[in-house]
């Protein structure tokens, strides 16, 4: 704004002062300015002689400001800002920092730098990454941005860069042209003029092999580049369900194409558990088929059970054989290397397993590790209000109903920035405060006491089903308890949100967090009480049977359950609810994306929870997961609206992943370990049987390994000294604690840095505001005095000359700068605000 | 295609690739979008360069614009004289700035200069409380335009001037991962 008025200005005041006596004038300060303003001063020597060429510039700006600054100069007058002489401002215009996005001549210089330095080094035979790193980092300062102390004319400068661009490669030189901010007409004339000569001399001279050599290169890098590009879509292209996405994404936003990428997150790692699982387990045991058992027949209801049919087959830990599998040679071939490599079932189980967990650890540890990074970067929290503005709009959204959700979206997500803001700042009376703190402490009391309940009532409920066991024809009498846990799991969320009301947040985005708080609770504690019912009880009652095989049963009937109950909550709270409330209400029902996801997390939990008792598991959850794409898109498309609650999606995502990792991946592994480690495998039936505990089967080849011969030698060793030896463990985990607590200190030294660097730009900001204000006092107080000067000499000349200023104020200037440090502070201070006011 | 050598010569045409961003089909696509927006205005022989141009009106109603809040200010930036008008030469460019091949910074540049209202190069007060309200539609009451503008300069300013220059705008992006995506138009 304040250049508008300077522009404006300007364009009054046609002629621009020159300076022709600053040269004589500088002489003259006295020793101590030079000493305190030596830099002060050469700026200004070097500025003023760029005084008359922007002014020419400046008044082809003006012209083109048009109506919108000028309009918006009638309303910055009345405020009363300082008003700077013409000549300080056109000092002011040619300061480098304002050059940079206006002048065309800036940008003339600033490629004909670019493109010196970019030709010296490619005469320097050096690889050329010109290009690739102007692309690569935005910042125009890049491109040495002094402006060169050569004051070199606009059309200079221009043949300059002709004569630069010249020497370059064609293929660079078609790139540089492309991503220079001009329009398409100088791009046209200045790719004309490099064009011709350059073609001629390639053609006769000879010493083109440099040229040729690198031009290859850079070619390649280009033809890599484009490749990588090709790829990259191609990859884009197979993605699965890409238009589903696409179509989600574009009705309904990023918020709830959260949900979706979510599911095909969870997608992603059951394949990554099945694989190996399939490979090294399912398949072999299946090639190398143990003595059948009378199967009975299918009745239906197995689907919905996981028993009957379904116990002895490769879905359940019961079938799998303890013996090695291919030391009795198989009917078909038997060769004489068969022997030599067996395949032992109990080590290829508990390895396998160990194996995908730990894949599946490293992957979701990852991906939570880069989506934190995405979407929290150091120092970067800040800066979310001014990307909402000027980074949320898409531009590619071309139907109108689209731009319109957008637009409301935007809305929104400002109106919640605001009201987080202003959480953070209102304060409260302390009667408001302690009630408020009250009402939340009788709202979390509650939701807890609900927990508990919930707690207690299973364990009840289980301990009963315990006592009377199920007769083995009615084996619909095992889905009580799923049934049961799946109508708290039903209910407790309506309870939470029934209390929510009662609490009135602020902010939704902490609404969410605390509904998806409580929910959490509520899963992780029934979770828990199942956990210690399967492991702690049933093992004890189910002395003579397969207790792996019940657990992998019940994880089986606890999935089925909950993907019914999913179906009936799309179809009765989405579908008859959309019927209900589009009569009552003409509203459609909003998709609820933390509930969703929290399903989709204890879906996902339970899938982990069976992988050791039932290898099959993630399969069937896959299944589970493909249905309920199509069911849940197929609803959301039908009855929902877009949640009118604003999302951060990116965040969301990262407590998505970080739930999926933190409770739910953790718990389940705790939960496998001490099942391997601590509980007896069942005698009758699985891999393990007669052995006390399932990693008993590693020591046992260990020590098999060390009587066989001295081949395995260095396995035991291991053995003996990593894995038994608790040392090594607490070496390890010393280590690994010790590279965390560098990591956070090196972030904490980072984030000083930026601080550090933040605070020194403002110093700058403020020194340029203060250098300002003295140089405007200075060309004031000189106008001012030649004004008397002329008044008092030749009284008939009263009109001020508005060439006066610059003609020589070098002497007042240094006249100026003497007095006391204080008072320049002071003075300082006092313009700066009043330059803030203006500005 | 026969009609392309028709339409421009094999040195235009080569001329249009060196300094865009496209492919020969793409500007040969590009160029009937053009002349669909005026049939009676636009020749279909360029060989000779006519100097037409197509009023803003026709440029505005272009789908990919239409619904765009800054289409006033893209075709402004882009047009010759600042009036939105633009011949074929300055639709061709903006099609090249918006699309996926062009560098962060070349998008960064333009992106400022739409949302500099005043043409001042620097985004103010002004500036935002135009952008904010374009992006809403009026639906933030003043006093909420005014707070997220204040909290807009707070975040970007680095130089506590009061008002964004094109460095400060250029740093700001730096920490939007999705801004090469979204200001982004397909053709």
């Amino acid at each position: 704004m304040w250049t508008a008025v300077m522009a404006q200005q300007l364009a009054l005041v046609l002629d621009v002062p020159e300076t022709p006596g600053d040269q004589d004038s500088l002489e003259l300060s006295p020793y101590e300015e030079s000493e305190v303003h030596d830099s002060f001063h050469q700026l200004i020597q070097e500025q003023s002689r760029w005084v008359a060429e922007e002014g020419l510039e400046l008044q082809q700006v003006a012209g083109d400001l048009g109506a919108p600054a000028s309009g918006h100069q009638t309303l910055l007058e009345p405020e009363g800002g300082p008003v700077y002489s013409t000549a300080t401002l056109s000092i002011l215009a040619s300061m480098p920092s304002r050059t940079i996005g206006r002048s065309r001549g800036a940008i003339i210089s600033k490629y004909y730098n670019h493109t010196v330095r970019l030709r010296r080094r490619h005469s320097g035979s050096r690889p050329i990454l010109g290009p690739v790193v102007c692309s690569a980092r935005p910042s125009l300062r890049l491109y040495d941005l002094e402006l060169d102390p050569a004051d070199l004319e606009e059309e200079e400068k221009w043949s300059l860069l002709v004569k630069e661009l010249q020497g370059l490669p064609v293929a660079q030189r078609d790139h540089m042209l492309r991503g220079m901010p001009l329009s398409l007409q100088e791009k046209r004339v200045l790719r004309e003029k490099s064009r011709t000569p350059r073609g001629k001399q390639r053609g006769r001279q000879g010493h083109g092999g440099v040229f040729c050599c690198s031009q290859l290169r850079y070619t390649c890098v280009l033809a890599l580049h484009s490749l990588g590009l090709v790829l990259l879509t191609c990859l884009h292209a197979l993605r699965p369900w890409r238009y589903a996405l696409k179509q989600i994404g574009g009705q309904f936003g990023s918020s709830v194409l959260s949900y979706f990428l979510f599911l095909k997150t969870l997608l992603a790692f059951n394949m990554l558990l099945l694989l190996p699982l399939v490979a090294f387990l399912v398949a072999v045991q299946a090639a190398f088929t143990p003595e059948a058992h009378p199967a009975p027949t299918c009745t239906g209801l197995e689907l919905l059970t996981g028993g009957g049919c379904f116990t002895h087959t490769v879905m359940y830990y019961g079938y799998y054989s303890n013996t090695t599998l291919n030391t009795p040679c198989g009917p078909l071939q038997c060769g004489p290397r068969a022997g030599s490599l067996p395949y032992s079932m109990p080590l290829a189980y508990l390895f396998t397993v160990g194996a995908a967990f730990f894949i599946t650890c490293i992957t979701l540890v990852y991906s939570m590790s880069h989506s934190f990074g995405e979407s929290y970067r150091v120092g970067s929290t800040k800066g979310i209000h001014a990307i909402t503005v000027f980074c949320s709009w898409d531009y590619k959204v071309t139907q109108n109903w689209a731009s319109r959700l957008q637009r409301d979206n935007i809305c929104t997500q400002l109106k919640e920035l605001l009201a987080e803001w202003r959480l953070c700042k209102g304060s409260q009376s302390t009667c408001g405060r302690l009630r408020r703190a009250a009402v939340l402490a009788l709202v979390w009391l509650l939701s807890l006491a609900a927990v508990l309940g919930c707690a207690v009532a299973v364990l009840t409920f289980s301990e009963l089903r315990i006592q009377s066991p199920v007769v083995a024809d009615q084996e619909a009498g095992l889905l009580v308890l799923p049934l049961v846990i799946c109508l708290l799991n039903l209910g407790a969320p309506y309870l939470f949100r029934g209390l929510a009301t009662l609490e009135r947040h602020d902010s939704p985005v902490l609404e969410v967090y605390v509904a998806i708080g409580r929910n959490l609770v509520l899963k992780t504690a029934i979770l828990g009480v199942l956990c210690y019912h399967w492991l702690g009880r049933r093992v004890a009652t189910l002395q003579g049977r397969c207790w792996e095989d019940f657990v992998g049963q019940e994880l089986y009937r606890f999935m089925v359950m909950d993907f019914i109950f999913a179906l009936l909550d799309s179809l009765f709270g989405e579908l008859v609810w959309r019927l209900i409330s589009e009569r009552r209400l003409r509203g459609k029902p909003e998709f609820d994306i933390a509930r969703n996801v929290l399903d989709l997390i204890y879906g996902q939990t339970l899938t982990w929870l069976g992988v050791l008792f039932s290898p099959l598991l993630p399969a069937v959850q896959i299944l589970r997961l493909l249905i309920l794409f199509q069911v849940k898109k197929a609803s959301l498309m039908a009855n929902c609206q877009a949640p009118r609650r604003p999302w951060l999606a990116s965040h969301m995502s990262t407590v998505f992943l970080t739930l999926l990792c933190f409770p739910s991946f953790l718990g389940a592994a705790v939960f496998l370990c001490y099942a391997v480690w601590q509980v007896k495998p069942s005698d009758t039936c699985g891999p393990f049987r007669s052995l006390d505990t399932m990693y008993e089967a590693g020591t046992v080849w260990v020590r098999h390994l060390e009587q066989v011969g001295p081949g395995g030698s260095w396995l035991s060793w291991l053995h003996r000294y990593l894995v038994e030896n608790t040392f090594f463990l607490f070496l390890a985990s010393a280590l690994l604690l010790a590279v965390i607590y560098l990591n956070i200190q090196v972030v904490k030294g980072q984030r000083k840095v930026i601080c550090l660097l933040k605070e020194q730009i403002r110093n700058e900001g403020e020194d340029k505001i203060f250098l300002i204000n003295r140089l405007h006092s200075v060309y004031e107080r000189k106008e001012r005095r030649s004004l008397q000067w002329v008044r008092y000499s030749c009284p008939a000349a009263s009109v001020p000359s508005q060439q006066s200023p610059a003609a020589s104020s070098w002497p007042c200037l240094s006249a100026f700068m003497a007095p006391s440090l204080p008072e320049v502070k002071a003075g300082g201070r006092r313009q700066l605000n009043s330059v803030r006011g203006l500005a | 295609m026969g009609s392309k050598q028709t339409v421009f010569t094999h040195e235009q045409l080569e001329e249009y690739q060196d300094c865009t961003f496209f492919t020969r089909k793409e500007i040969m696509r590009l160029f009937y979008r053009y002349q669909d927006l005026a049939p009676q205005l636009v020749p279909l022989d360029y060989t000779s360069c006519p100097a037409v141009k197509v009023p803003y009106q026709l440029i505005g109603s272009m789908p990919e614009l239409k619904d765009n809040p800054f289409r006033q200010r893209i075709a402004q930036v882009f047009s010759e004289d600042g009036d939105g008008h633009m011949t074929l030469d300055n639709f061709l460019d903006m099609f090249s700035v918006m699309s996926e091949m062009a560098p962060r910074d070349l998008k960064a540049y333009y992106a400022f200069k739409i949302y500099d209202f005043n043409n001042d190069d620097y985004i103010c007060a002004w500036d935002l409380e135009q952008t904010v309200t374009r992006l809403t539609r009026g639906e933030l009451s003043a006093e909420e335009v005014s707070l997220v503008c204040e909290k807009v300069l707070d975040e970007a300013d680095g130089d506590h001037d009061g008002r964004l220059s094109l460095e400060d705008f250029q740093n700001m992006i730096l920490r939007a991962p999705d801004f090469l995506s979204t200001f982004h138009i397909r053709i």
